[in-house]
């Protein structure tokens, strides 16, 4: 991994003026790596982490079990992105063990996934059967605590 | 009541720390971005946390064996031999400390008689010379230069040596300075100390923190386990400060020697931190290499920016300290703390409250956030340049 990428995982702050006074390269470096990254697509995209509790979103969430059956050409790929391309779909992977896709799906309410999964999802020919769960409450999101943790109040600001 | 003369004449002649001057001043400014502290900004790894409350849910909650649990002198004995090179005995050469700042106080009372003598560099830990102090000995500073990136200097130990000298301590990654020690001049100073017959106290806390070249311990060297205490701990490289354990191998009869003292000011290391110690030494080494990475990359920015800005920083080889100079904007050590924490709200520490030998300096902690770093070198280049401008108009009157 480059310097500008483990430093952009690190920081996630794509400002260029700030990763190149970070990195003490040239502003204009870092952006024609950056155009590079995202050309390259080895960055796919920024988005906030947020906490659900905060950010007063409703949105509902679920994880969905998926057996498939492997086509003779292309094994499971066919099958994995084209359920991957619903828009409802955040995420889709690939498993080891009882079953095959591991789905993660968004939808506003309860009823708008339970539909996605039973008339979209469930219905594509070689989906051999689903097992849903819904997301109750979220502890760690992308390595970060949604509870605070470790602010000491009283932790001295200068010690030896 | 004359509360003076309830106070022992050699603890009312202590100096007030430094630090606690600054501390002091640090507090009321909340919003000030610190530089001056003297621990890793990483909560302790979770496994090691969670160990400890693992302990405590299974009732661990009693004394230990004064020398700490077996089971963590074992761990210790296999960690030091496979990071540090010599063996030592579990059961007659290793004792667990509450911290190492204990161990240093405890070797140096079980060795001293009033009036002899301690040879350590300087500058140094703040609590080098008041322990010294309180064991009835005489310290002797011996200097330490930005010209040679604070590393260790053998010639300067021998030139200072005198009758009456009887230890040599030292701290290498140095805290402030990240000052190192090479093979070569630990090898010429390990003669030194045995053709003066000197005990070393080798305080190789930062040891894990070594960014360049490898970490030799003096214990590691011929001729020098007999007469060496190495000390560690868990604060720095485990980022487990609060903890408060740390440990100290040496000969049998000099361990036994610190137990007496151990046993009777301290009876055991709290055992909850015990028991975080031997998970972080079962489970927790990568994750020191991961905290050193995110360091030594700290560690680059901010020694850049201050030498960007005409601070002259050395490269610090280890610890997570730079140790700039401010000797170019014509104040003082002392003078450039407070007025850079007044007028731009960033605390540095003052060299001085390392020891005389730190004049013209200040410690600036990098282990914060790149967020932080980033604003308080900001902040720290415009004082500076502000600095620069008065120095103009002085000169043009």
């Amino acid at each position: 991994m480059s310097n500008l990428l483990s430093l952009l995982v690190e920081t996630a702050d794509p400002r260029p003026e700030y990763l190149a006074k970070v990195l003490g390269v040239k502003q204009d470096e870092v952006e024609r790596e950056l155009a590079e990254l995202r050309d390259s697509k080895t960055i796919l995209g920024w988005m906030p982490i947020l906490n659900p509790e905060k950010s007063a979103s409703e949105e509902v969430r679920a994880v969905i079990e998926v057996k498939i059956s492997p086509e003779r050409e292309g094994g499971f790929d066919r099958m994995a992105l084209r359920i991957s391309r619903f828009e409802e779909v955040e995420s889709c992977y690939l498993m080891s063990g009882g079953y095959d896709l591991l789905v993660f799906v968004t939808g506003k309410t309860l009823n708008e996934v339970a539909a996605f999964i039973s008339e979209r999802l469930a219905t594509i020919e070689g989906v051999l059967s689903t097992a849903t769960h819904f997301l109750l409450r979220p502890y760690k999101e992308r390595k970060q605590m949604l509870v605070e943790d470790g602010l000491l109040e009283e932790k001295p600001p200068v010690s030896p | 009541m004359n509360p003076d003369q309830f106070v022992a004449n050699h603890v009312k002649s202590l100096p007030r720390s430094g630090i606690r001057d600054f501390f002091a001043i640090v507090q009321e400014m909340p919003q000030a971005i610190s530089l001056g502290i003297g621990e890793p900004d990483f909560i302790t790894p979770w496994k090691i946390r969670e160990a400890s409350i693992f302990a405590l849910e299974k009732g661990k909650t009693s004394y230990t064996d004064n020398r700490g649990l077996l089971s963590l002198r074992k761990e210790i004995s296999k960690y030091v031999s496979s990071f540090f090179g010599p063996d030592y005995d579990p059961r007659s050469e290793i004792l667990v400390t509450v911290g190492v700042s204990e161990a240093i106080d405890v070797a140096l009372r079980a060795i001293l008689n009033p009036g002899d003598k301690v040879l350590y560099h300087e500058p140094c830990y703040v609590s080098y010379a008041p322990s010294v102090s309180l064991a009835f000995g005489q310290g002797i500073p011996v200097g330490t230069s930005p010209q040679q990136s604070f590393s260790l200097n053998p010639e300067a130990f021998e030139e200072a040596w005198e009758p009456g000298c009887k230890i040599l301590m030292l701290n290498f990654p140095t805290n402030p300075t990240g000052g190192t020690a090479d093979r070569a001049k630990l090898e010429r100073l390990a003669r030194f100390a045995v053709e003066k017959d000197l005990i070393v106290i080798s305080d190789e806390i930062y040891a894990e923190l070594t960014y360049e070249g490898e970490h030799v311990s003096l214990a590691a060297l011929p001729g020098m386990k007999e007469r060496t205490i190495l000390l560690h701990g868990f604060s720095k490289g485990f980022a487990m400060t609060g903890f408060r354990v740390g440990f100290a191998c040496g000969p049998d009869w000099l361990i036994e020697a610190m137990m007496k003292i151990h046993q009777y000011c301290m009876m055991c290391a709290p055992i909850l931190s015990q028991e975080a110690a031997i998970e972080a030494l079962r489970n927790g080494t990568e994750d020191v290499l991961r905290m050193r990475d995110h360091y030594a990359k700290r560690r680059d920015f901010i020694v850049r920016r201050f030498n960007e800005m005409g601070l002259a920083c050395h490269l610090p080889r280890g610890s997570f300290y730079a140790f700039p100079s401010v000797e170019a904007y014509g104040l003082n050590e002392v003078e450039f703390c407070h007025r850079l924490l007044r007028e731009e709200e960033v605390a540095v520490v003052p060299g001085t409250a390392f020891g005389p030998h730190g004049r013209n300096h200040v410690r600036a902690s990098f282990s914060t956030s790149y967020e932080k770093l980033v604003e308080a070198s900001e902040r720290i280049e415009r004082f500076a340049e502000s600095l620069a401008s008065e120095k103009v108009d002085q000169t043009a009157v």
